[in-house]
């Protein structure tokens, strides 16, 4: 990971380049060797852009959308869930790309999925409510962690290993011992979602989780302030953690933007990243630990509903609905 | 303003249905002037079980907010319309609908549907409206609801007291809607907030049964030395009021949910709309005639997978357990059963993940008294967006569902002398769809 950059500046932003597909997209990720961005779409492929030639590249194997994906350490393996009950084990260079492994890993939608730190488990989640656990190796179930009572969205391996953290609809984060199954704590990052009586419906949740650089800080991604969930009338949230006691140390806000904080990361330089879409547009926003406010907002060209950063430090990818990927970059714009 | 009633005819306190044939040659003591409940006083025990299975129930399932037809009865998977869910097979051969319904799948021979609306009309109010009116909204022309109409010309002749024309809703309170027109506060709904039991329907702890017999009594001599001179509509209504609030407190039990057995309870689910649909059976079991149940909310502008995701998990379950049971229990054949919104979704599929609304090509879903089993009527293009095959509209349904439950739906009321169509004379009944 690039962190010594000094031309890296959250403030200098700007759309450096945008692939297009035939549909929309859903999620993206660049692979762990910063290569390959990969992004789901919504004709149910999946779609490989390689940074270096631009060649596009389809997996086609879900039945239905794929919505995440998650790398072995090495990045050789790819495994993608989708709303096809799946977890779909690919080789993420393959010219010809085809599933490997195919695993009926859920009831309907998988949400979450994510690879443990030494690459030999794989997690899955989904609206089953029910967390599971897998072997990479063969794709056979290793333990299923059960508590979650709404619909789970997102999954993140502690970098020790020992834990499995489960974020669901409600705004419950269970921490999961992965060696026994029990659920060590459950941190409450209920702030990311309500119960709107007028319209009977649950809304928010955790959409994604991320650590800080010594993971002595979680971030849990979201909405808030949902005065019309079915109009898409709210802001995005993001709920930040101490570790240690599981307190919650600060909610990061941002003015005039309606959306979803649908991915958030850290930056190797320590500021908090994240792409917003919804009513408001897409939208990149950055905050630093201190403040509440972003100190930042970029807005893109359409509502944004992925996002990943790139080894680099430099590069952030986001995915729109306007069936593009495109790669912003945290640096000046060339002359 | 004095109005016909004061005519003193009793067209105005007989039930339609008393009058008509159901009764067969009954229909004299009718005539005599027997108000409804004497006349089953005439029948052999046996006769008037008979008549009971035969009386007409009606059942809708009201989706508010715009059910997506493409989530729920006319799935499109693998298109660029579809979404994300995938179809399932149902119990009838040929039949898919979305795979966000597997218990109805289950019990689809049951059931038909209608895959060709067209109701050009994107309005909320003014969907809902035509969709349990069968026709438009006009300032002019203030017409009953479905229910209402139902209510009036089902009622039963069983004397049972209850109020004919009931709505379970989502939430809020109780009491009386204004959706009965020109049928009158009789056949006006009964709203149940939340299931709840209507409102004020026990009697004050500090008032002895005793002490509220004399009251009521006195109440009635009241009424009747008034009436003998100034009867109206309005104290009609006023009376019926107070009549029904009576022998709605004296059978408060027909609502009580508690009644039914705890395992019921554990079939249709620990959650609003499952206990609504058990509310239902019980109504309907208790010979009321037309029970409308509310399932929020549909309108999903956002997220419009994960809603229908969570709604309809939340639906499935508890409204095929009221079909099969309403089958199991002799119920269906003479309950017609209607699922409906006031409008479709979009087959595109926006921004954020939602569907707008979308009337030009939609679904209702139908079953029971009158109906065919297992048919499918009307067909929608590849994409969703247009009837290529069977288009029927908000007058068709109307017509139709009066039809199945043994109504001429070119008949007219007679109020006050002047007819008024039960439905929209333009329109007609989608006979391809009836039994």
């Amino acid at each position: 990971m690039q962190t010594e950059n000094p031309a890296i500046d959250a403030k200098l932003v700007h759309v450096a380049e945008q692939w297009p597909h035939d549909h929309p997209l859903i999620s993206c990720r660049f692979d762990p060797t910063g290569r390959f961005l990969f992004a789901c779409s919504e004709d149910s492929t999946i779609q490989r852009w390689e940074l270096a030639g631009k060649t596009r590249t389809p997996f086609a194997g879900h039945a239905s959308w794929p919505r995440d994906v998650a790398f072995t350490p090495s990045g050789e393996t790819m495994i993608s869930c989708g709303y096809d009950d799946s977890l779909i084990w690919w080789e993420t260079a393959s010219p010809e790309p085809k599933p490997v492994r195919v695993v009926k890993a859920h009831e309907r939608w998988i949400d979450g999925v994510a690879v443990s730190p030494d690459g030999r488990f794989v997690a899955s989640a989904g609206s089953d409510r029910a967390v599971r656990l897998w072997n990479i190796a063969d794709g056979s179930p290793i333990r299923e962690f059960t508590g979650h009572a709404k619909h789970v969205y997102s999954l993140l391996f502690h970098p020790s290993g020992e834990f499995l953290l489960s974020g669901d609809l409600g705004g419950q984060v269970h921490q999961w011992e992965i060696a026994t199954g029990k659920c060590a704590r459950t941190i409450d990052a209920t702030g990311l979602w309500s119960y709107n009586g007028g319209q009977a419906v649950d809304y928010g949740g955790v959409r994604s989780m991320a650590w800080n650089a010594d993971a002595t800080q979680l971030v849990c991604s979201g909405l808030r302030e949902a005065s019309n969930p079915l109009g898409a009338v709210n802001d995005p949230f993001i709920l930040r953690f101490s570790w240690d006691k599981g307190e919650k140390l600060r909610g990061h806000v941002v003015a005039d933007v309606k959306g979803v904080a649908w991915n958030a990361a850290f930056h190797p330089l320590g500021f908090l990243v994240a792409c917003s879409g919804g009513s408001g547009g897409g939208w990149l926003l950055f905050w630093n630990a201190d403040d509440d406010q972003a100190f930042h907002k970029f807005q893109l060209p359409n509502t944004a509903r992925g996002m990943s950063l790139h080894p680099d430090g430099i590069q952030v990818a986001t995915a729109h609905h306007d069936r593009h990927a495109r790669i912003s970059r945290l640096v000046a714009k060339p002359a | 303003m004095r109005c016909a009633y004061a005519c003193g005819s009793n067209d105005h306190r007989l039930a339609r249905r008393d009058f008509l044939g159901g009764l067969g040659g009954l229909g004299t003591l009718a005539g005599l002037g027997l108000v409804t409940g004497d006349l089953f006083a005439f029948l052999r025990p046996a006769a008037a079980k008979q008549m009971a299975a035969e009386q007409k129930r009606v059942l809708v399932i009201n989706m508010h907010g715009g059910l997506s037809q493409l989530e729920s009865w006319d799935p499109k998977p693998g298109t660029p319309t579809g979404g994300p869910f995938r179809s399932i097979p149902t119990s009838v051969p040929g039949t898919h609908i979305s795979e966000l319904l597997p218990k109805t799948a289950g019990v689809m021979h049951h059931l038909s549907l209608i895959r060709g609306l067209n109701t050009s009309e994107d309005d909320h109010g003014k969907g809902a409206y035509l969709m349990l009116h069968g026709r438009r909204q006009s300032p002019a022309n203030d017409i009953p609801e479905i229910g209402a109409v139902m209510a009036r010309t089902l009622e039963s002749s069983d004397g049972n007291g209850l109020p004919g024309h009931i709505k379970i809703t989502a939430g809020g309170g109780g009491g009386r809607g204004n959706d009965a027109a020109y049928l009158g506060p009789r056949y006006a709904s009964i709203s149940l907030g939340n299931g709840n039991p209507p409102q004020y329907a026990t009697r004050p702890d500090d008032l002895s049964a005793e002490q509220d017999a004399r009251r009521q009594n006195l109440r009635r001599l009241a009424n009747e030395r008034f009436l003998s001179r100034r009867r109206t509509a309005m104290t009609d209504a006023y009376t019926y009021t107070f009549e029904q609030a009576l022998r709605l407190m004296e059978q408060r039990s027909v609502f009580d949910l508690s009644k039914e057995p705890e395992q019921d309870h554990a079939r249709y689910g620990a959650h609003d709309f499952g206990r609504h649909c058990l509310l239902a059976r019980r109504l309907l079991e208790n010979g009321i005639t037309f029970v409308q149940v509310s399932h929020s909310n549909y309108d999903t502008h956002n997220e419009n997978f994960q809603f229908h995701l969570e709604q309809m998990g939340e639906f499935d379950g508890p409204f095929a357990t009221l079909i099969q049971d309403l089958v199991d229990r002799g119920l269906f054949d003479s309950t017609l059963v209607i699922v409906l919104s006031e409008f479709g979704r979009t087959p595109g599929i926006n921004q954020l993940y939602g569907r707008d609304h979308w009337s030009k090509a939609w679904s209702v879903c139908v079953g029971g008294a009158g109906v065919q089993r297992g048919a499918v009527l009307g067909k929608t293009n590849e994409h969703g967006t247009e009837v290529i095959e069977g288009q029927v509209d908000h007058g068709n349904l109307f017509h139709t569902y009066l039809s199945a439950v043994g109504l001429d739906s070119t008949e007219s009321f007679d109020i006050g002398g002047r007819p008024v169509p039960l439905a929209d004379p333009a329109s007609k009944p989608i006979r391809e769809i009836l039994a």
